[in-house]
């Protein structure tokens, strides 16, 4: 064959019989059709919603809500926007869920590793908490442990008291809400910059460790930082903290800090259930290290604390962080449940008050599923920065 | 044609624009379908509330009935669809219902804003607050610093707190997704005032654990006109729905009710004569039989029937008429009338119109 021949052959081949370039433009066609659909969705619905007179668009936001919320952590009053409630309830939202995936983890391990402890009963008890609360409804036991929590508590005229200045009753959990006073501000520095410093002489000794094989007690000198120092200043500046006592008015307490017992019981059903689902991935993720690593570890004359920790927990971690992901994101999902039990997070008091109020349902349901995805994502990228960290690295 | 049906598709995911296909003629689709689609509550005892057997019962579900009557001449011909507070007006919107029929309170942002008709009042209420008796208030106006019970996504959570606000006192709210929910946790203590529709309050004190022990407080701070609902923009409907409701009204004015409605054919009186599709030719206007209005009174009764068969004084509720009776007994329940003519200009015997015609 000679290069003329194959000059003509490379100028008679069409341009349609390059892959590259077909792959290139069903990408590009199936995109423009994704942006189409999506363009005629939102079109359409616009001029339906239009036609139907009903309203539309996101000035609602700055109406006044005009109703309460029971629970806020920014200040919010019945003058406040929509859009302020809207804040409310999204930060009770990742309140509830933030301290359920904490509390979900610590029961979730506890568990998982009872479940393969040596004792029979420990195992059993383990085995029965699993099974037991993974196959109940979430509902059913955020109902439970609402109407439990109620039930078991007294009225407020008859509050349960620890030294006058902590109540319980079926109001919520009344404790002395601490003001601070000048001078506080050196406390809260200095406890900063324990955590700093800690953080710091932790990554030193890690390095000395690497390079000496010296060891060096950073829990304690740890704890001397963070605790310790504060404490002294507190001390020396003569507590400049006053406490702020609930005292019962007419019909409820007022002053002192309130934790409703809608949020106890929300916080108790999402972690007691979601730590179900964990205890059985930290059990596997502890199984699926082989067991010749621990014989191995015993061979080398490890002791079997340091062997679970140097050789054992380092490698389950690594099969237990995608599943317990999940784990985490459903969890803040279930948190939309608290509607049912009067928890006012975002989709009470936003998808379910302000959307009655306004009407404006295609709004308010895109920036809840707006929310939802967002928190899920940002769950899903820490977890994923985290399982990279932890990955087994291949030298 | 394309873009119309792609439309239809996408739309008919987003819930939207199958209405506007549909809301031309709900009559037709009503017919072709067979039955009435009515959204109810998912249990309000008087109102709407499934009985033992499963069938619904109370004065709103008696309007579906008394429509489907009127446009098929049987009141079984109903199908239920239980709805949340927050639900019912996108289940309108959606055409998921033809009709929303569950005590919802007649306001213009819902008549504006939602793209919603209301065809009409069947039952005047008004918000008012339940408390134990032993807390020893008699007054709404001692609440100040009260735990209050209620419903999301409803009228009563505004007008609990404008209430408050303007009395300048300090309240709770604790606020739930159904209304079951919320008589538990007033009956387990977690708050000290239950609100919500003078009525609804009536009703749900039947499911305390000692009803007895508690008591509705004297203030109503609200009006609560409560009617059925239809879509903006099918008015033949819209009239169906709303003379159905005028019609059993003017025929308990007229005394006629589902006992002597075959006699009350052969009246002289030609306002009951027009009422019963007699005299005058007042269905093909809407879509429906001449005999439409008789059909309602025989099947399912007047208005003062409903009323007394759902939540009257012989009723486990044993709510007073109050404002629900007619104008002519010192309430305010008053209908258009069927046609110009008649009262007022013949000397017509037996003729209880009281007003005159222009």
């Amino acid at each position: 064959m000679s290069v003329a021949t194959q000059e003509v052959r490379q100028q008679k081949s069409s341009i349609w019989n390059d892959p590259r370039f077909r792959s290139l433009l069903s990408q590009v066609l199936l995109i423009a059709a994704v942006i189409w659909l999506g363009w005629e969705v939102i079109s359409n619905t616009m001029r339906n919603l239009e036609q139907q007179n009903i309203a539309s668009g996101f000035g609602f936001l700055d109406t006044t809500a005009g109703f309460g919320i029971n629970q806020s952590l920014i200040t919010y009053s019945e003058e406040s926007s929509y859009g302020r409630v809207f804040v409310v309830g999204l930060l009770n939202t990742i309140l509830v869920s933030f301290l359920g995936i904490i509390l979900a983890t610590i029961i979730g391990f506890v568990v998982g590793v009872m479940r393969l402890s040596k004792n029979w009963l420990i195992a059993k008890i383990a085995a029965v908490y699993v099974e037991v609360l993974r196959n109940i409804p979430l509902l059913l036991q955020i109902f439970f442990w609402y109407f439990a929590v109620l039930r078991s508590l007294p009225s407020p005229r008859a509050s349960a008291t620890v030294l006058d200045s902590f109540f319980v009753n079926n109001r919520g959990l009344y404790v002395p809400r601490p003001l601070t006073e000048p001078g506080f501000q050196v406390v809260t520095a200095l406890f900063l910059i324990g955590i700093a410093a800690t953080v710091a002489i932790r990554i030193w000794a890690k390095r000395r460790q690497d390079r000496t094989g010296q060891q060096f007690p950073v829990l304690l000198t740890g704890l001397g930082l963070i605790v310790g120092l504060p404490v002294a200043a507190f001390l020396v500046l003569g507590s400049p903290v006053t406490l702020n006592y609930p005292q019962l008015k007419g019909f409820n307490f007022v002053g002192g800090l309130r934790v409703i017992p809608e949020f106890v019981a929300m916080l108790l059903a999402l972690s007691i259930y979601t730590a179900a689902f964990i205890a059985e991935i930290v059990r596997a993720g502890i199984l699926a290290v082989s067991k010749g690593q621990t014989e191995a570890a015993s061979a080398l004359g490890l002791r079997p604390r340091p062997t679970l920790r140097l050789v054992v927990v380092p490698q389950a971690v690594r099969v237990i962080i995608p599943p317990l992901t999940n784990q985490y994101l459903n969890l803040t999902k279930n948190s939309s449940l608290a509607v049912a039990i009067a928890y006012p997070e975002l989709v009470s008091v936003f998808a379910g008050t302000t959307l009655n109020q306004t009407g404006q349902a295609v709004e308010i349901i895109l920036m809840t599923m707006a929310v939802y995805l967002t928190l899920s994502l940002l769950t899903s990228a820490f977890m994923n920065w985290y399982n990279a960290k932890m990955a087994l690295v291949e030298r | 044609m394309k873009r119309k049906l792609l439309s239809f598709v996408f739309g008919a995911a987003f819930g939207v624009a199958a209405v506007s296909a549909a809301s031309a003629a709900t009559l037709d689709d009503v017919k072709s379908k067979g039955h009435v689609q009515c959204g109810v509550s998912q249990g309000l005892p008087g109102f709407s509330n499934p009985d033992d057997k499963g069938n619904w019962t109370g004065i709103d579900v008696d309007l579906c009935r008394a429509i489907a009557a009127a446009i098929f001449g049987d009141p079984d011909k109903v199908n239920y669809t239980p709805l949340s507070a927050k639900e019912r007006f996108t289940a309108l919107q959606s055409g998921e219902i033809d009709v929303l029929s569950r005590n919802t309170t007649w306001t213009m942002q819902r008549d504006t804003a939602l793209g919603l008709n209301f065809a009409g009042v069947n039952y005047y209420d008004g918000q008012g607050f339940m408390v134990r008796k032993s807390l020893g208030v008699t007054s709404a106006l001692e609440l100040a610093g009260a735990a209050v019970c209620t419903n999301t996504g409803t009228t009563t959570e505004l007008n609990l707190a404008d209430y408050f606000r303007a009395n300048n006192m300090t309240y709770e709210v604790v606020a739930f997704e159904k209304a079951d929910e919320v008589v538990r946790a007033y009956d387990e203590g977690r708050c000290d005032v239950y609100t919500t529709d003078q009525s609804g309050l009536y009703a749900q004190r039947l499911k305390l654990t000692n009803p007895e022990d508690h008591m509705v407080l004297p203030e109503v701070i609200s009006k609560e006109p409560l009617g059925p609902v239809v879509r903006q923009g099918d008015d033949q409907w819209f009239n169906i729905v709303k003379w159905v409701l005028f019609a059993a009204v003017n025929a308990e004015e007229l005394g006629v009710s589902s006992e002597n409605a075959e006699e009350s054919m052969k009246s002289t009186n030609p306002s009951i004569r027009r009422l019963l599709g007699v005299e005058g030719d007042f269905g093909p206007a809407v879509g429906l039989d001449k005999n439409w209005a008789y059909n309602v009174i025989k099947m399912v009764g007047n208005y003062g029937e409903m009323f007394d068969r759902n939540v009257g004084p012989d009723t486990p509720l044993g709510i007073a008429r109050g404002l629900n009776a007619l104008w002519t007994k010192g309430g305010i329940q008053y209908a258009p009338r069927s046609a110009n003519g008649g009262c007022g200009h013949d000397d017509e015997p037996g003729c209880t119109c009281r007003g005159q015609a222009p």
